[in-house]
């Protein structure tokens, strides 16, 4: 598992490589043109998506071990900042769930990246935008393959800057700077309970290291790990721990956009599209599922109960994120919506876990929601990265975002209509397709959880069918707006945009037969899934209820229903498209009542009170020296005048 | 024989001179002078000292040499920089030579 060191250093090497050499679009007097820089990204990024595949091959096909895990395997871990009797390592950590995400961010990636090609072509800054997408791979990477919960921190970070950097690619436009300002702002802050988190854990567990996750096989020469070690005192006092936990579930809510820290999300569609989708689709805002479920052990140990606070954020963030989607126009937006309450999904699911039975305090039963959390990871990855790499690509021919602008669009993009449509089937959950089987083992979880929460999160998964496919109807369906395209016919893409399109859905297609319990679960036995009959047709059913009222309303030339529907309900409508007015309660409490209130009369104390004190040292001395000043005549005869009194003084003195 | 207390006297007034001189005097020129006055106060002193209280040794006319040299010195880089001055402003009074003070 040598190989898996240069995962992370190949896109680093061509971040560097992209970012320092001047390749200009206009060719004049440069080395390479532009192009140089997106074949030297995406070719060092097909080098690691094979390693990934590699490694994933080598991992699941390992023998396991007589408890019939697999092995945690460190090929490297250094100590890289000691502090005390704790350090900071860096390293690399395959487990099951790790090299999961390898495979998902690397696919992911690489789609994007070829993807990109015909996107971004001609773009102003195409090579500065490989060098971040190679940032952020790299980062990503390394924030899955973290050996310890520092070291996850700083490629937390990363993944943030470059999600900052690539959100506000369109430097020039205000919306894109203003996006990217407040993704950063917005995930800043929560990060800071993360650090908070990370530090009284490291403080109580005497340790960062993921020592808890599986059997650890140290290859030679890595630094161990250190034991988390929680004194039974501290776990008595019951508190500390469970705290530490959630303070790091704050800052994962931060990055997974979870209610109320989900505002910056819907914003950072201001970037490239083919940004949204590797990002802030697939595998930047999924961050904070796989913190939850790296710490699980400890969860489950130490914080049982508090598990209730995940579920209950999850599940109503995902019913706000499906209403607002409900009636968003712009595509990009409804998509956004539609990955919050996605996520959402995900953390419901790992919130639902229950302690296991007896001598085991995991069981994969009482846990199922592990498991399929990290499968509704794996498959809402595939079909959301086409959905809005088939965004870009119907943005690409219409030049808008806007829903009115399009429709009839299926005659013009069969490809994009196609791939867009199975991965819409996906995601509304009809059987067959990967997002049925990982919803529905979700469902399955929530039921065992609590019925409340199953019928709860089977309301949102209809939503989802709804909302998908009123979204799907508005673009491929109704009206042919053809005075719009009298001028610029609608086409379909280069192949560079097609081809990711077409890998994406076919994995959207076969993903859900892989026997994915017997590569993660929650012990790391293998676990057969099992479709829970009753729940299974249950949400087909809904799903494809859904969809026919999604039809019956959105699917005509015109929408005679749609519009009573608005007209019945303008109000509720209108808070729903305005997101709930949430953005406008964020801004109010920011500047209402934290800079009108707080700040200023913090920022008036400083200058008043605090500057005032220098400025009056500052004053006196200047007054002060004023007055004394002319003693300094500048006049040498003065001076020896007052030499001569003086020596008469001291002749004087002598004297008597 | 002249007693030491004539030298002594001569060479006070000649000192006290110097420093109201030195103090009271608008033109450099003049305040050259003045200093000159105090020294040659001060070598008188030296020859003096050496001439009555020992006669013997030679050390006291020494430092009237190296005095004199010293005056002779400073008096021709003194009057070099008055030049100079003079140059610049046309004017060598103390008072008028403002051009470097804050």
């Amino acid at each position: 598992m040598e190989h898996t060191i240069f995962i992370l250093l190949l896109p680093l090497f061509s971040f560097l490589l992209i970012g320092v050499i001047d390749m200009d679009i206009t060719k004049t007097g440069k080395v390479w043109s532009h192009k140089a820089a997106g074949l030297i990204g995406t070719s060092s990024l097909a080098v690691v998506t094979l390693l990934s595949y590699l490694t994933a091959y080598e991992y699941f096909t390992a023998e396991r071990l007589t408890d019939g895990t697999f092995a945690t395997i460190v090929p490297y871990n250094f100590t890289w900042l000691p502090l005390g009797t704790l350090h900071f390592d860096l390293g690399i950590l395959l487990d099951p769930i790790s090299v999961m995400m390898l495979v998902v961010i690397s696919t992911v990636s690489l789609m994007v990246h070829l993807y990109s090609f015909g996107y971004m072509n001609g773009e102003k800054g195409f090579q500065r935008y490989y060098a971040f997408l190679s940032l952020f791979t790299m980062s990503m990477l390394g924030l899955v393959l973290a050996t310890n919960i520092f070291q996850m921190y700083l490629f937390w970070e990363l993944v943030g800057v470059s999600s900052y950097l690539l959100i506000g690619f369109y430097y020039t436009s205000p919306a894109a700077i203003a996006a990217s300002k407040k993704a950063f702002i917005v995930t800043r802050f929560a990060d800071m309970f993360f650090l908070v988190g990370i530090l009284i854990f490291g403080y109580f567990a005497e340790s960062f290291s993921f020592s808890f996750s599986g059997t650890i096989q140290l290859a030679e020469g890595a630094a161990a790990f250190q034991t988390v070690n929680i004194s039974k005192e501290v776990a008595a006092a019951g508190f500390l721990i469970p705290t530490a936990l959630v303070l790091m579930f704050i800052g994962g809510a931060g990055k997974s956009a979870m209610f109320p820290l989900h505002i910056w999300l819907p914003d950072a569609m201001e970037g490239p599209t083919p940004v949204s989708a590797l990002i802030h689709a697939a595998t930047m805002v999924v961050a904070g599922v796989f913190q939850i479920a790296r710490m699980f052990p400890m969860w489950m140990e130490y914080a049982p109960d508090s598990l209730s606070i995940v579920v209950w954020v999850g599940a109503l963030t995902a019913f706000y994120a499906a209403a607002v989607a409900c009636v968003q126009t712009d595509i990009k937006r409804v998509l956004a919506f539609s990955t919050i309450s996605q996520i959402a999904f995900m953390m419901v699911a790992l919130g639902a876990c229950l302690p296991g039975h007896g001598d085991h305090l995991i069981d994969n039963h009482s846990s199922l929601g592990y498991m399929a959390s990290m499968f509704h990871l794996f498959t809402h990855a595939m079909f959301k990265a086409c959905l809005f790499l088939g965004a870009g690509c119907i943005i690409h021919a219409v030049h808008s975002n806007e829903m009115s602008d399009m429709g009839g669009l299926r005659k013009y993009m069969p490809i994009t209509h196609a791939t867009f449509l199975i991965s819409c089937l996906a995601i509304a959950g009809i059987p067959g397709l990967s997002g049925f089987f990982s919803k529905d083992e979700i469902i399955t979880a929530c039921f065992a959880y609590s019925p409340l929460l199953g019928w709860w999160m089977t309301v949102v998964a209809a939503m989802t069918a709804f909302y998908m496919f009123r979204l799907y109807y508005g673009i491929f369906w109704g009206k042919d707006n053809s005075e719009a395209y009298a001028h610029h016919t609608p086409h379909e893409a280069s192949w560079t945009m097609t081809v990711p399109l077409i890998v994406l859905s076919l994995i959207t297609i076969v993903g859900g037969w892989i026997p994915f319990g017997h590569l993660v679960s929650a012990t790391g036995q293998a676990y057969d899934i099992h479709l829970n009959t009753q729940v299974a047709v249950t949400s087909s059913v809904i799903a494809i209820v859904a969809i026919g009222l999604a039809t019956w309303i959105f699917a005509g030339k015109q929408q005679p229903i749609a519009q009573k529907m608005y007209a019945a309900a303008p109000r509720l409508h209108r808070w729903a498209y305005k997101r709930f007015y949430l953005d406008e309660v964020y801004q109010f409490v920011t500047h209402r009542i934290i800079f009108r209130r707080i700040s200023s009369p913090i920022a008036r104390f400083d200058r008043r009170v605090i500057d005032g004190f220098f400025d009056f040292l500052a004053w006196g001395t200047h007054r002060t020296a004023a007055l004394i000043r002319n003693f300094q005549s500048g006049n040498v005869q003065h001076y020896a005048f007052a030499f001569l009194l003086g020596a008469l003084l001291l002749l004087l003195l002598m004297i008597f | 024989m002249i007693q030491i207390e004539y030298f002594l006297f001569v060479s006070a007034i000649m000192m006290f001179a110097g420093i109201y001189g030195f103090i009271t005097r608008k033109s450099t020129l003049a305040i050259l002078l003045s200093i000159e006055l105090m020294l040659n106060a001060a070598d008188i002193n030296f020859a003096v000292f050496n001439r009555l209280l020992y006669p013997n040794g030679h050390e006291g006319l020494f430092f009237a040499i190296f005095g004199i040299a010293i005056a002779a010195a400073e008096s021709a880089v003194a009057i070099a920089i008055m030049i100079n001055i003079y140059r610049q402003l046309q004017n060598i009074s103390v008072d008028q030579l403002t051009k470097m003070k804050w």
